[in-house]
């Protein structure tokens, strides 16, 4: 699947998007982002505080505990400060 | 009814876009014009200019969900929204919200509601930028509650994500 960072999330990582292919066992954006964490300091910084993160799913806002299988597209990215 | 939504680096014009509402039509008798511009401080320092992140595709359906929204809460004849990315200096605009209804009532709440879920729903972040460096702006809870005042009992979907 494909992944996408924007804003700090994105500078924290060091690249707006890559391709991941998770374990079996990662099942929910939760899961994922607990994932990702493991993956080196970046990641870990990325998301050492989940909570506030906000992921999308093929372009559409979800929870942490949505399904990821069948995503082709998950995005995470800070609270949104348009307008 | 009408409906406009578009995402651009370039500026624009509020007044024409609020014109292209009315023009050769006799169902209007309000037009709400929002222009949201670009201040020259943020927390107290100077700032040089601000940079609108944004993602392009789920950007435009956010704020196309958002439109439809509106037009199913409010009986709109036109509604007009217009969203800045990119680097933005103090004094230009940043976003726009037209609302047309035949009663001022409608127009004023169908353009507060937008400007509301753009704030806190549609994907953009703003990076302020200052003689020393920049920052992210981090998103506000006043906003949150303000979108907030909008959701209607039953519908989850408005309020969980």
């Amino acid at each position: 699947m494909k992944l996408r960072y924007f804003a700090w999330v994105r500078e924290r990582i060091g690249k707006p998007e890559e391709d991941v292919d998770p374990p079996a066992g990662v099942a929910t954006v939760a899961e994922l982002m607990s994932w990702l964490s493991g993956r080196g300091e970046e990641y870990a910084y990325a998301f050492e505080n989940p909570r506030v993160i906000r992921a999308a799913i093929d372009r559409a806002h979800v929870r942490p505990d949505t399904a990821i299988g069948g995503a082709r597209e998950i995005a995470f990215f800070p609270p949104m400060t348009g307008g | 009814m009408t409906a406009t939504v578009r995402l651009q680096r370039e500026p624009f014009d509020a007044a024409g876009e609020a014109a292209k509402l009315v023009r050769g039509r006799k169902d209007v008798g309000a037009v709400v014009t929002f222009t949201g511009i670009c201040r020259g401080e943020e927390a107290g320092l100077p700032l040089v200019a601000m940079t609108l992140e944004h993602y392009p595709g789920m950007a435009e359906d956010e704020v196309t969900r958002h439109v439809q929204e509106a037009q199913q809460r409010w009986p709109l004849v036109g509604v007009t929204v217009v969203h800045r990315f990119g680097r933005i200096e103090p004094g230009e605009e940043i976003v726009l919200v037209v609302t047309a209804a035949a009663h001022r009532g409608d127009a004023f709440a169908a353009a507060e509601f937008l400007m509301d879920y753009l704030k806190t729903r549609a994907p953009f972040w703003k990076q302020v930028e200052y003689a020393g460096g920049s920052n992210w702006v981090d998103a506000k809870s006043t906003d949150d509650a303000l979108a907030e005042r909008w959701v209607r009992p039953g519908n989850p979907r408005e309020a969980a994500e």
